[in-house]
């Protein structure tokens, strides 16, 4: 997909202008953060669930290239074709050739971020495959021609009237006084549509939580189901996934597994955790003929050589940006491409580089609110953080940005001249904002003074008055 | 037995507008049992540099804060965001400093202490000057509240306070949307995000709300200024010591009756 992010002041400025997209968001604090947090509270050893999960995917990051090679050799020893992309290019050429050798004309796909990042569906659909989403959010988006909003509540940007709405206008085939004011209605109606698509399809494309090196597995958690039909009913089935997605173990697998669903929806497990282990065997009763796994670097190797490598920890739950005052606010579009949130602060940099990005990093208060329920312990903030250093380093602020700070620093690292400055301004500043305390209008601090008053100083310095009244002398 | 030298750390934003909370927190630390002092060579703790990207900006400010306080026993800082940026940051800047330097580094962080923490934790004080008769409501600043774990020592403060009636905002740890220069760069979002603090104040009921930040105040205060909010904040340390003489933080003498 085309980045937008570095249009984010004008993508934050419509959200914030949507009053139906605030709708939506405004049910993010009573929905999957109190879900988050009802259960997190039932397990009494989260906390170490998070360190357990955190030390699991730095020692496979360590070791990466050997539990990748585990996999890939026992995928094959399953059944499994593996493919290696390194770019998206690449990835998208070998799932249309996968397709293309099937002779395949409708692809049906489970959810999938890293489709969404190599843009996988246009490239097939330009090749005049159809592809259909199956779980329910991304279908409800792919209709209506957009993206994501959220790592793993796609549409939760939408109002039930919007996709009530959207139903309406697509499925026309349906009688037209129906009922859809309910969202199991919604789910039916999708439901019905979208069975026809799995029978029809002739090939099923899932993404993976995660890879399974000792069983050559690919795990994917739903909620819906989709994902099962999707790899089990068309004849092929291709996995599309980050080559940071390996696990050595089960064992491993299943610790991730308990910190994934209770962070992302407040579950203890998610409806349904699919292992899906090569294709079909003699005697098995469904299962695709083929079974391909597409194992994609696009940029990961060189994040895991940087200093970026703790955000390939990342287990894409969602928690950083439930809980993210400014995700709340603006929701996912705004970000500009396939990763909002925190999470995408940090990513999306690193895969896209930081020219056209350097909004994303900035735009954080750095609350720290992600850091504290991310399960795998990224440090968001401190990456951010790193992020804002090479933007500047770029010098990619404004001038009088880079002036204003440039001025701060020379002055506030020369103390007597700081303090005598800092009498007069505040000063001036106390007597002009005596009357009323503060200041609705300045030539300056727009920004602030847009939305807000600012508080006028008191007249003299804390550092003056200290002298003044001799408080200053040691006594 | 001589008095600990107790180095208050007075924050740019203290000195700059609120001089009347500095005074409130020596007031507090002199009643905790030490001397206070404010040494002269402190400006900024270099947090909006270090935020912003400036690594050699916030280095030589935090150097020049290390040697300014280098014979005190205690840094005492009326905010978490600058107390985080001197426990914690400080010495992830030196990281890559010579030893002499990193051992001084560390040395000065352990010193540091948030003043609710420091009134609370370290000198276990019972009693305060201050007393205010309503109902008062407390903001958890995010960064003495998550990177300094201060969540206790306020509420404990706050209790010794005759005629405070504390009533818990619903979400006291939701960030007020100021960032530092966030709520410059992004003013529409900062805007959404403190518009749902001052509902959150406003459904509280209270009369007054405090914090132990004055970045977050200003931006909830002037916030509330601009909507007409009647809710007035201060910063804790002015209700702990009996500072009230100078009107709320954004208000005029007018509307100080």
């Amino acid at each position: 997909m085309k980045p937008s992010s570095s249009r984010f002041p004008d993508n934050a400025a419509a959200a914030l202008a949507n009053p139906r997209l605030r709708a939506a968001l405004d049910t993010l604090p009573g929905g999957l953060v109190a879900q988050r947090r009802a259960a997190v509270a039932a397990v009494p050893e989260f906390e170490a669930l998070r360190e357990a999960a955190r030390a699991i995917r730095d020692a496979t990051l360590d070791d990466l290239a050997s539990h990748l090679e585990a996999f890939e050799t026992k995928a094959i020893s399953m059944g499994s074709k593996v493919h290696w992309a390194s770019d998206a290019s690449e990835a998208c050429r070998i799932v249309l050739d996968i397709c293309r050798a099937a002779r395949a004309r409708l692809v049906v796909k489970g959810k999938s971020m890293v489709s969404e990042e190599i843009g996988l569906n246009a490239h097939l659909e330009a090749e005049g495959l159809e592809v259909v989403e199956s779980d329910l959010g991304e279908y409800i988006i792919q209709k209506r021609g957009e993206t994501p909003s959220h790592i793993i509540a796609p549409a939760i940007h939408l109002t039930e009237a919007d996709v009530a709405a959207d139903f309406r206008a697509y499925h026309t085939h349906l009688p037209a006084d129906r009922r859809l004011d309910t969202p199991q209605s919604l789910v039916a109606e999708a439901r019905n549509v979208l069975r026809q698509k799995f029978l029809a399809a002739d090939v099923g494309i899932t993404g993976a939580n995660f890879l399974v090196a000792e069983t050559g597995s690919s795990i994917i958690v739903t909620n819906e189901g989709n994902g099962d039909l999707a790899q089990t009913l068309p004849r092929v089935h291709i996995v599309v996934a980050t080559i940071d997605k390996v696990v050595p173990t089960l064992t491993e697998a299943m610790t991730l597994l308990r910190v994934l669903a209770r962070s992302a929806t407040g579950q203890d497990m998610t409806a349904y955790t699919t292992l899906a282990t090569g294709p079909r065997r003699p005697g098995d009763l469904d299962g695709p003929e083929q079974s391909h796994i597409v194992l994609i670097d696009n940029g990961r190797s060189e994040m895991l050589a940087s200093d970026m490598r703790d955000a390939l920890r990342c287990i894409r739950c969602g928690a950083c940006m439930n809980h993210c005052p400014v995700y709340n606010a603006i929701g996912g579009h705004a970000y500009g491409w396939v990763y909002p949130g925190p999470i995408g602060a940090v990513l999306t940099p690193s895969l896209l580089g930081i020219v056209e990005t350097s909004h994303l990093p900035n735009a954080s208060t750095f609350c720290g609110s992600c850091e504290t329920v991310c399960p795998v312990k990224i440090p968001l903030v401190s990456l951010m953080r790193t992020w804002r250093e090479r933007a500047k380093q770029q010098r990619l602020e404004t001038w009088p940005a880079r002036a204003l700070s440039k001025l701060w620093i020379s002055t506030a690292t020369r103390p007597a001249l700081y303090h005598l400055l800092a009498r007069v301004a505040v000063a001036i500043g106390g007597a002009l904002g005596r009357r009323k305390g503060r200041f609705s209008s300045l030539p300056f601090a727009r920004g602030w003074l847009a939305h807000r008053e600012l508080p006028a100083p008191q007249g003299r310095t804390f550092q003056q008055l200290w002298r003044e009244t001799e408080r200053g002398v040691p006594r | 037995m001589q008095a600990a030298r107790a180095g208050l750390f007075v924050t740019c934003l203290i000195d700059l507008i609120r001089p009347s909370a500095g005074f409130a927190a020596a007031r507090l630390i002199e009643g905790a049992g030490c001397t206070v002092v404010v040494p002269d060579r402190q400006t900024c703790c270099g947090q909006p540099a270090y935020n912003s990207g400036d690594r050699s900006g916030a280095l030589a400010l935090a150097l020049q804060t290390v040697r300014a306080f280098a014979d005190c026993d205690y840094v005492v800082v009326p905010s978490g965001s600058c107390a985080a940026m001197l426990k914690i940051h400080y010495p992830r800047l030196f990281a890559n400093a010579d030893a002499a330097t990193q051992k001084d580094v560390s040395a000065f962080a352990a010193k540091v202490h948030e003043l609710c923490a420091f009134l609370a934790d370290v000198r276990h004080i019972d009693a305060v000057p201050g007393r205010y008769q309503g109902r008062v409501t407390y903001h958890d600043a995010c960064s003495g509240l998550r990177e300094l774990g201060i969540k206790s020592a306020p509420r404990k403060l706050l209790a010794l306070v005759p005629g405070v009636d504390l009533n818990e905002m619903s979400e006291p740890e939701a960030c007020c949307g100021f960032g530092g220069l966030f709520a410059e760069k992004y003013p529409g979002i900062s805007n959404a995000i403190v518009t749902r603090k001052l509902d959150d104040a406003t459904a509280a009921d209270a009369g007054l709300l405090l914090a132990g930040d004055l970045g977050c105040l200003m931006n909830i205060a002037g916030k509330m200024s601009r909507t007409g909010c009647s809710v007035a904040c201060r910063h804790i340390a002015e209700v702990l010591a009996g500072e009230l003489s100078d009107p709320p933080i954004g208000r005029g003498p007018a509307e100080h009756p």
